[in-house]
């Protein structure tokens, strides 16, 4: 590689030939401050559209000053990133941009997490020099998503992660100069829009012109009514991540902390959202064999391959996007939804509670799993197998204002029997878990014999699109599995074009899976934090004892007690689903 | 948003545009600008069949409408009436003759009458100073006029 020196800040470097001011001054310990600028390096992901102007840098005989996160070193090259010239322009910058904003950040909802606010702050900004008109819009507020694009500072991270990275196309810049703002095509809201409710806007805005429907309130308040059984359930990728919410160390794993925090704030039983993924591996496991076996036998009326359903953003995605595939994916409900079905039927039973009184919430990585809860096939005389959905941040907010000092709660269990679960079942929350989990059990029940090694390696990383064949003692499974919708995208147009390969693929909408969801604490740009929380999520499995869904006694006893076999009858009414085309709804055309 | 039917002969020229710009991306102001040409303006509906066919969101189609004034999405009037703005035209008083369409007509620059019969719009110099103010409905040109004068010319294409 062609390497070439400058000079940044008196200190002459060496940096490969391509290297932007911005890289080599982060290589070489020099922070230049950044606002539109995202660079996720270990997915791949930049937004670099230099219309901020904030890290302008000073370039020895240039006329202007340079937006370090797009000018290349050249040899020679002398660069200033913090003398007066700079200082000032950047404060200029920041102001005019602060000219144009709400000035309410007390009541902002991203308060004190909010990257203009901290750089308003690093800089010292007192006083706004500049003052006119602001921008006035119409707040937009979907079932999992709030648009306010009165703080929006158009640094189109959000459109480059809907556009690029997830192809689902809603958000775009409009209109002209000081009119312009992002939104849906015609303006619509998000909710008329093919918005998925995948959060990956919410998860890089960098102020409050993105942030989730907030539930918090809702749950406070069922807590206080005496007439309700409140129970919780919280997803896999929760615990890899909470903690950072409360200053702990990315990959801190607080499972024993957070059942502890739920019983704290009131739950009557604090259940786990992966006693459902063991349960989804049982009937999504027991659909993917049922119909390898009939493909495997000629019987031409089976599609191959299966594609998983636990992800909410990519049952929209495919919905409004590829309607016509929609008898692919498997019909198991996610997890979220088969622990509410079985919360308020077995569980309200055993209570002798009416499910009226049950409030089930759930604590979610995810913005969609919002929107999920609310759809009408998952209720009953209009009462919602999961009431609430909130998102880890949602919890970190109520165990906060609910004064608990989460860093000095004991490490408690989960309550029995929906809190029971297995390693396979921990793993959902990355990407390749599922497939993981339902091939630990897939195999045992195929070939009657036990694994010899549980941990699937070949099946784990951060690669976009990864692929692997699988021994099932002498028949070759083929397994593919994207995350990131646009990576989804390209396995979609292969099954459609007739050139995929796969038995089975799984799909996540995240980049990282359910600890990348547009619901976790903010990672504000930082992606090792996906990769520390990945690496818990794997440690969680292999510290357990039981690592295979089918091996889970309560999931055994259910069956026994309640729901029969896998795919049975109460199976398919309470556990699985049906799909529908949405590409109409949200069309003008006809 | 309203449904309006768009002819199935028009979706086929549009369609046949995209083509002949080989469906490209790239091509979508190119292709806009001929769509506005066989429309007579950019409804919803033809920024869908074009986002289809260019294979790229309708967001994006939209932005870039939004973006530029030469789009509109507003359908024109059978005569779109076009008050000359330039230097020329708007000392001359051109402002009175935009203030008198829009109380003759009772619609705002960029809009439409409900019957469909006129629009009303303001352009840069036509190169027609010296008839000054001009005002153009259709392709006819109108000059040295008076606020006096609207009401005959709406009067004329009333009929």
């Amino acid at each position: 590689m062609e390497t070439i020196k400058i000079n940044i800040d008196n200190k002459i470097v060496e940096v490969e030939k391509g290297t932007t001011i911005l890289q080599a001054a982060k290589k070489f310990g020099i922070h230049i401050p950044t606002l539109c600028h995202l660079h996720l390096h270990d997915l791949n992901i930049e937004n670099k559209p230099a219309g901020c102007r904030i890290c302008v840098v000073e370039v020895a005989g240039r006329k202007n000053l340079a937006p370090a996160c797009v000018t290349e070193c050249m040899d020679g090259m002398v660069v200033n990133t913090h003398n007066i010239r700079v200082l000032n322009a950047r404060k200029t910058v920041l102001e005019l941009i602060l000219s144009d904003h709400p000035t309410d950040c007390l009541i902002c909802s991203k308060n004190g997490n909010c990257e203009l606010q901290s750089m308003a702050q690093e800089f010292g900004v007192r006083e706004i020099h500049f003052e006119g008109e602001k921008s006035t819009y119409r707040e937009d507020t979907s079932p999992a998503i709030i648009r306010d694009v009165d703080k929006c500072i158009m640094c189109r991270r959000c459109e480059m992660m809907c556009n690029e990275v997830q192809t689902v196309g809603v958000l775009s810049a409009v209109n002209r100069g000081f009119m312009s703002v992002v939104a849906p095509a015609f303006e619509m809201n998000l909710d008329h829009s093919v918005c998925t409710y995948c959060g990956q806007c919410v998860a890089v805005c960098p102020t409050g012109a993105l942030t989730e429907v907030d539930h918090t309130n809702a749950v406070i308040r069922a807590l206080a009514d005496p007439d309700k059984t409140v129970i919780v359930q919280t997803a896999p990728a929760v615990r890899a991540a909470l903690g950072e919410e409360f200053g702990l160390e990315p990959g801190t794993l607080v499972t024993g902390k957070m059942a502890a925090a739920l019983r704290r704030l009131g739950f009557n039983y604090v259940f786990d959202t992966d006693f459902a993924a063991d349960l989804t591996i049982m009937e999504e496991g027991t659909e993917l064999l049922d119909r390898l076996n009939r493909h495997l036998n000629g019987d031409k009326s089976v599609a191959l391959p299966i594609l998983t359903s636990c992800c909410p953003g990519w049952v929209n995605f495919f919905e409004h996007q590829f309607p016509e595939m929609r008898d692919i994916p498997s019909t198991a409900r996610s997890p979220q939804q088969m622990f509410g079905a079985i919360a308020k039927t077995y569980f309200a039973e055993k209570l002798n509670v009416k499910r009226e009184n049950l409030v089930v919430v759930s604590v979610m990585p995810c913005l969609a799993k919002k929107f999920e809860c609310q759809r009408d096939e998952f209720k009953t005389n209009g009462n919602p197998d999961v009431d609430y959905s909130i998102s880890t941040r949602e919890l970190a907010h109520l165990i906060k204002q609910l004064n608990i000092s989460f860093n000095e709660l004991p490490e408690e269990d989960f309550d029995h029997p929906l809190g029971e679960s297995t390693g396979a079942a921990v793993i959902f929350g990355t990407t390749g878990g599922v497939i993981e989990a339902a091939v630990r059990t897939a195999y045992e029940v195929q070939t009657g014999k036990k694994l010899q090694k549980i941990d699937f390696e070949e099946l784990r990383g951060m690669e976009f699109i990864r692929e692997a064949t699988i021994d099932f003692d002498g028949l070759p499974i083929r397994i593919g599995i994207a995350h990131g919708l646009g990576n989804a995208r390209k396995l979609l147009e292969d099954i459609k074009a007739g050139k995929s390969e796969f038995h089975a693929i799984e799909i996540m909408a995240c980049p990282g899976g359910c600890i990348g969801g547009g619901g976790q604490p903010l990672h504000h740009g930082d992606s090792s934090i996906i990769k520390a929380r990945q690496k818990a999520i794997y440690a969680e499995d292999a510290s357990k004892t039981i690592r295979k869904s089918h091996e889970n006694p309560y999931i055994i006893q259910l069956y026994k007690e309640f729901l029969g076999k896998p795919c049975g009858e109460l199976s398919h009414h309470l556990l699985h689903t049906h799909y529908f085309d949405k590409s109409k709804e949200i069309s003008v055309v006809e | 948003m309203a449904t309006i039917k768009l002819s199935a002969d028009k979706i086929d020229e549009l369609k046949d545009v995209c083509k002949s710009f080989n469906n490209e991306k790239g091509e979508l102001i190119n292709v806009l600008h001929k769509a506005q040409g066989i429309f007579g303006y950019l409804p919803a509906e033809v920024q869908e069949i074009i986002a289809k066919e260019l294979n790229i969101s309708v967001a994006h189609v939209y932005g870039v409408v939004s973006f530029y004034s030469f789009f509109t999405m507003l359908p024109k009037g059978e005569h779109p009436i076009s008050i000359c703005l330039g230097t020329a035209c708007y000392v001359r008083g051109a402002e009175k003759i935009i203030e008198e369409f829009k109380r003759v007509l009772n619609i705002a620059v960029g809009e439409t009458t409900n019957d469909g019969k006129f629009s009303l719009a303001c352009l840069r110099c036509v190169g027609a100073c010296g008839l000054a103010p001009v005002v153009l409905v259709g392709d006819k040109v109108y000059g040295r006029l008076s606020p006096d004068s609207v009401k005959d010319i709406v009067a004329e294409y009333s009929k």
